[in-house]
This record gives C-alpha cells, sequence and structure tokens, in this order.
C-alpha cells in the first residue's frame, strides 16, 4: 500500500516522462490491433472467397492411367513369355461415381455432414452465333448446391430457384455472360466435347468473386447435363460436401476417401496456396507486433533505469527506514506495470479506432474481387491478447532495473 | 538502567581496493535514554562504526545487541523490520523524497510498519512535527523548505514510530550554528524526556562538549 503510494507519485511526479514510456507501449498495442484485425480480416475474405468457390470436401474420380496391365498379356497367358507393349493407350474410362446413390444416402446420414450435393461437371463450348467460348457447366440440383455455395447472395441477375422452373434453363458466371454479350431471356448452344449440342436459356447470372470461375462455369439443372452427354439418370461424377465444421474437413476427407476409394479433396488442401499465404500473413502480424512491442519494453527499460538512477538517494533512505527489498522491486515494477497497463488500454482504443476507420476505406474498384471496404475484423479476444502483451512487456523491460534496485547497498549511497 | 546498544568484538575490514583493517576489538554499550556523540578524527572508522550499529552494512566480526536482542546473522528482510521498528536515522543530508509534502515524508516509515490507521498516522505526524516546531510547513513539498527546516523534518521522521535509538551520522555538519544549536537541544530533550537512545556521529566538539557521555575514536578503536 505505501508501495504504491510512493509508486504513483514517482510516476506523477515525471508526468511526460511517464506518458512517454505510455506512448511506446500505445503504439506498440495499436499497430497489433490494427495489423491482426486487418490482416485476419484479409484471411478470412481470402477464405470465405474460397469457401464461396471450394466445397469443404469434393469427392470425384480421379483420372488413373493405369499402364501395368495390358490385354496383351491376358491373351498370352501362361506361355511362358516376357510381353512388353511399346506406346501403350489408356482404355477408355468412365469418369463417374459408381453407386453414387448409395454413397450420396449415406452421406446423407453422417451427422458431421449437413449437405450434400451430386454433381456432373463437364468440358462444353458455348455457342452464341459465331462467338465459341471453351468452358464448364456443372449439372446440379440448384437447391442443394446453392446451399452450399450460398448461391442465392451470389446472384445478379434471377435466382437459383428460376432453374427449376424454367425448361433448360442455365445460371451463367458474369464474365462469360458479357464475353457472349448474353443477357436473362437470351439463348445459348453448349456443344460438348463429344460432339453433341443443346440449347438452353438464360434464366439467371452469378458472380462469385473469383474471374476463373465467373469467366467459365454455368449451372444447369443435372438432367439436362446428363441428357446433353447422353449418360443414363445416375451418372454423376463428383459430389460436394458441406461439414458441420469445416476445420475438421481434412481428416474427414482421409476417411472418406478410406471409405469409398474415390478422391476426396478438403478445401484446404484444394486452395494449399492461399491457406500458405494466409500463414504469411499471421507471422508477419506477429513478427511486426513483437517487434514495436520489444522497442516499447527498450523504452520502458531505459526510463525505468533512468527513474532509478535519479532515485538512488531515495532507495537508500527507504531502505535505511525498513524499506525490504521486495518493497523497492514492487515501487518500481509497479510503476513499469502501470505504464504498460494504461499504455494498453490506450492502445487498444487507438488500435480500434484506427481499425474502424480503415474498414470504411473503400477498396479500389475491381472486377474480379467482390470486395467494398477492406476487409478487417473486430475480435474481443485480439483485444485480450493486446492487453496481455502490454502487460507482460514492461512486466520483463521493468523487472531487471528494479531488482537492480533492491540491490542498491544504502551504506554507499548514504556515506556518500 | 538496561542496556539499548551492546557491542561484542567489533572488528571490520575494507576488502576493495585491498584489505584494510577499519575497526579492532571494539566493545561498549550505551544504556537506554543517553545522549551519546561518537567523535574522532576523519578516517577513524567512527561513520563505518555507526552504519555497523544501524544494521545497514552486515559485514562484520563480533556481535551487535539492540534491546538486548542479538542482531548479528539475522536475514536482510527481518533487518529492514526491526529498523522500522525500533530505530530512526538522521543523516548529514536531510534525503528527504522529494515528491513528498512533509507530513508524507514524516508518515511513510509508520504507513510502512503499518500498526495504525492512516488517520492515526496522520495525527501522530502533525505531534512529531509539532515538538519540532514545523507543524505548520506540513503540507509544503519537502523540497521548498531551507536546510535546517528539511533536518527537523528528518528528525521528526525518524521519531515517528517511536524508536528506542536514533543514530545520527553528522547531522548537524551542514547547518549553521543556530540551527545545529536547536538541533542539539532537541536531541539532549528527547533523550532526557523521552527516554530515547541517541547515537551520534560529529565533528562538533562543541556538540559534544554539552553531551552525558563521549565516545572517541582513535585509528579504529575506542579511547578511553
Amino acid at each position: 500500500m505505501v508501495d504504491t503510494l510512493i509508486a504513483k507519485r514517482h510516476l506523477m511526479a515525471n508526468k511526460k516522462q511517464t506518458l512517454v514510456a505510455m506512448l511506446g507501449v500505445t503504439f506498440g498495442i495499436a499497430m497489433f490491433i490494427l495489423m491482426i484485425s486487418f490482416m485476419i480480416g484479409v484471411n478470412q475474405f481470402m477464405e470465405d472467397t474460397m469457401l464461396s468457390s471450394t466445397p469443404d470436401i469434393h469427392i470425384y474420380n480421379d483420372i488413373k492411367t493405369d499402364y501395368t496391365v495390358s490385354i496383351a498379356g491376358d491373351y498370352f497367358k501362361d506361355k511362358n513369355l516376357l510381353v512388353s507393349v511399346r506406346h501403350p493407350k489408356p482404355k477408355q474410362v468412365n469418369l463417374n461415381i459408381k453407386n453414387a446413390s448409395g454413397i450420396i444416402n449415406d452421406l446423407q446420414h453422417d451427422p458431421e455432414i449437413t449437405r450434400v450435393s451430386p454433381f456432373l461437371s463437364t468440358q462444353v463450348f458455348y455457342n452464341y452465333g459465331p462467338v465459341q467460348i471453351n468452358g464448364y457447366i456443372n449439372g446440379v440440383n440448384i437447391i442443394d448446391e446453392s446451399k452450399i455455395f450460398d448461391l442465392r447472395s451470389k446472384m445478379i441477375v434471377g435466382q437459383p430457384e428460376d432453374l427449376l422452373n424454367a425448361d433448360k434453363g442455365i445460371i451463367m458466371g458474369r464474365g462469360l455472360a458479357s464475353k457472349l454479350n448474353l443477357s436473362a431471356g437470351d439463348m445459348v448452344t453448349l456443344t460438348t466435347p463429344a460432339g453433341t449440342s443443346m440449347s438452353f436459356r438464360v434464366v439467371g447470372i452469378f458472380a462469385i468473386g473469383i474471374g476463373t470461375i465467373d469467366d467459365t462455369r454455368s449451372y444447369i439443372n443435372l438432367a439436362n447435363v446428363q441428357q446433353l452427354m447422353g449418360k443414363d439418370r445416375s451418372y454423376i461424377t463428383d459430389i460436394n460436401i458441406k461439414l458441420t465444421n469445416n476445420k475438421l474437413a481434412p481428416s474427414k476427407a482421409g476417411e472418406l476417401y478410406k471409405k469409398y476409394n474415390y478422391k476426396s479433396d478438403d478445401w484446404q488442401t484444394a486452395n494449399s496456396s492461399v491457406m500458405a499465404s494466409n500463414i504469411v500473413r499471421d507471422v508477419l502480424t506477429y513478427v511486426v507486433s513483437i517487434t514495436l512491442l520489444t522497442v516499447a519494453g527498450f523504452g520502458i527499460y531505459n526510463i525505468m533505469n533512468m527513474t532509478i538512477q535519479n532515485k538512488m538517494k531515495d532507495i537508500a533512505i527507504l531502505k535505511a527506514q525498513g524499506f525490504s527489498g521486495h518493497d523497492i522491486v514492487r515501487i518500481f515494477l509497479s510503476q513499469s506495470l502501470f505504464i504498460g497497463f494504461f499504455g494498453a488500454l490506450m492502445g487498444e482504443v487507438l488500435g480500434f479506432l484506427l481499425s474502424y476507420a480503415l474498414s470504411r476505406v473503400p477498396f479500389p474498384h475491381n472486377d474480379f474481387i467482390s470486395l467494398k471496404y477492406f476487409p478487417v475484423i473486430f475480435n474481443p479476444a485480439h483485444y485480450f491478447f493486446g492487453l496481455v502483451f502490454g502487460v507482460i512487456t514492461p512486466f520483463i523491460a521493468g523487472l531487471m532495473p528494479s531488482i537492480k534496485a533492491s540491490r542498491i547497498d544504502p551504506v554507499v549511497i548514504l556515506r556518500g | 538502567m538496561s542496556a539499548a546498544l551492546r557491542v561484542e568484538n567489533l572488528n571490520k575490514s575494507f576488502h576493495e581496493p585491498e584489505d584494510f583493517q577499519v575497526l579492532f576489538d571494539i566493545s561498549f554499550t550505551v544504556n537506554k535514554g543517553e545522549f551519546v556523540p561518537v567523535i574522532g578524527k576523519s578516517g577513524c572508522g567512527k561513520s563505518t562504526l555507526l552504519y555497523l550499529l544501524s544494521t545497514l552494512d552486515t559485514d562484520y566480526q563480533g556481535k551487535i545487541f539492540i534491546n538486548d536482542q542479538l542482531l548479528t546473522g539475522e536475514s536482510q528482510n527481518n533487518l529492514a523490520r526491526f529498523r522500522n521498528e525500533n530505530i530512526g536515522f538522521v543523516f548529514q543530508f536531510h534525503f528527504l523524497l522529494p515528491e513528498f509534502t512533509v507530513l508524507e515524508n514524516v508518515m511513510l516509515p509508520a504507513l510502512k510498519l503499518g500498526k495504525l490507521s492512516r488517520k492515526e498516522i496522520e495525527e501522530q505526524a502533525i505531534d512529531k512535527l509539532r515538538q519540532l516546531q514545523m507543524d505548520t510547513f506540513a503540507h509544503k513539498l519537502s523540497s521548498r523548505l531551507s536546510g535546517g527546516q528539511q533536518q527537523r523534518v528528518a528528525i521528526a521522521r525518524a521519531l515517528i514510530n517511536n524508536p528506542t535509538i536514533i543514530m545520527a551520522d553528522e547531522p548537524t555538519g551542514n547547518l549553521d550554528s543556530v540551527n545545529t544549536g536547536l538541533v542539539f537541544d532537541i536531541f539532549r530533550e528527547l533523550s532526557h524526556q523521552k527516554g530515547i537512545t541517541i547515537l551520534t556521529v560529529t565533528h562538533d566538539l562543541d556538540f559534544a562538549k554539552n553531551a552525558d557521555r563521549v565516545i572517541e575514536m582513535v585509528d579504529g578503536r575506542i579511547k578511553i
């Protein structure tokens, strides 16, 4: 109690110096808050964008070109010959998932899976008059698909359900529609690699915000694509899955692969480059924040050392009067903690204001990224950590000078 | 009369810059309520002796008793507690804390001791200041006072926990003759009327002349 009284007086006696020390922490914490809010905001945005184009888990039939087995082997069976086949060609394979309805039924009963959307994807040419553009169509059950990717919020023209109401409707990516100069109600002809073609009416246009998808992809009813490709009703090439918790995707994908023996990609693996840049941003945030806090820590260390140098006589007389080493440590350490705590509080406020300001800055307009403002996230945990760092740094910075102060020999000082 | 301070076979050496013995086999006793100046030439070891007795310096051979309690070998924390309760200090320089008012400076050792409430401590501190005719300055910052006034505040501070012994190192070294006389009168009054033992190192022979008993030191030994 006396110790805090003395500490308070020391701080108040040199307000300017106290304030400068505090501002060091304030800027450190403010920058930490700003950087982490922005960086996590960017990460979150990237993740959201990713998840709007990548399902939590994507099951598909990967093309396996197996050249080890040849019918030549069957033909020369038991003849004790070494058969060598040069330039083998892969045999005709169907890319569909066998027993798709069984797998889908199975997946729908998995408690960790909230939604299953089977689809049939194929490459097509979009013909509109003389213009031909290469792209993809996804034959989907549009209700399931739009629940997984929240298509409703991505529609520029029309609604996902319009696909069900129209006979041979198509929902197109924005980039694709503008290249073909199509708008809702126009007809477009699709040609498959196999040569069959069919006309569809544009019922909607979507924009996910990723150029490569908006420029090439369209949605059509699953049955129409099966018809276009001349396949039966059970022909499905891919299954998209949404999980209750998408952080579990990698382990769940492995599990599904083992179970069904079809390639299962989780969203993190499918977007590993984005995940890597997320990690880089995280590391960058912590490196810069720790650097700033270390600088602030050295500032406090210097100021505490200076204070103690100036207070040698006071320390000696306090010790003579019966203040113990612990009291001296408490007196100076509490000053350092006070600087840290209030500096950090001010830093949190400043950091919040800066983050808020940044979140109101319009993002430069860009056709490929659907972003109106800089992405900033306000997470109470960041503010909590800011406060913890803001107290730990001055504690460490103040500890050494305080212990030094407690070791001062009063006899040397008092005898002059 | 019981002994306030007893010293047996005190030896003290400095090791820096080279081994050098300052005190040789010092033994003496000071009774309660005695006013005892320690005199001697510069370098005779009288200040060194005082700092040993004050328990601030623990690097010595021999035994020191205060109030019949052996203090040799006690831990630093226990000694700090003991000083707080039993010993008052007055130095050549006043060593008041400049950020605090006169009253707060006097109160600090009692606040540290923590036996009384803040309000009681404040009353006692005012009382001590009144004894030294400094109560009118109670709420001034200590750095605003003159040297003589500051020394009187320092004495009030030494008295706040009602110590059995006051140790002073050249308390009048920085004062003019008027203030020196004042401090001397205060000390004599404290010892004779309040029964506080006073041990003070001094150069001032006038100061020593009127004391009850004088300990004179020559070359690290007590001259009898």
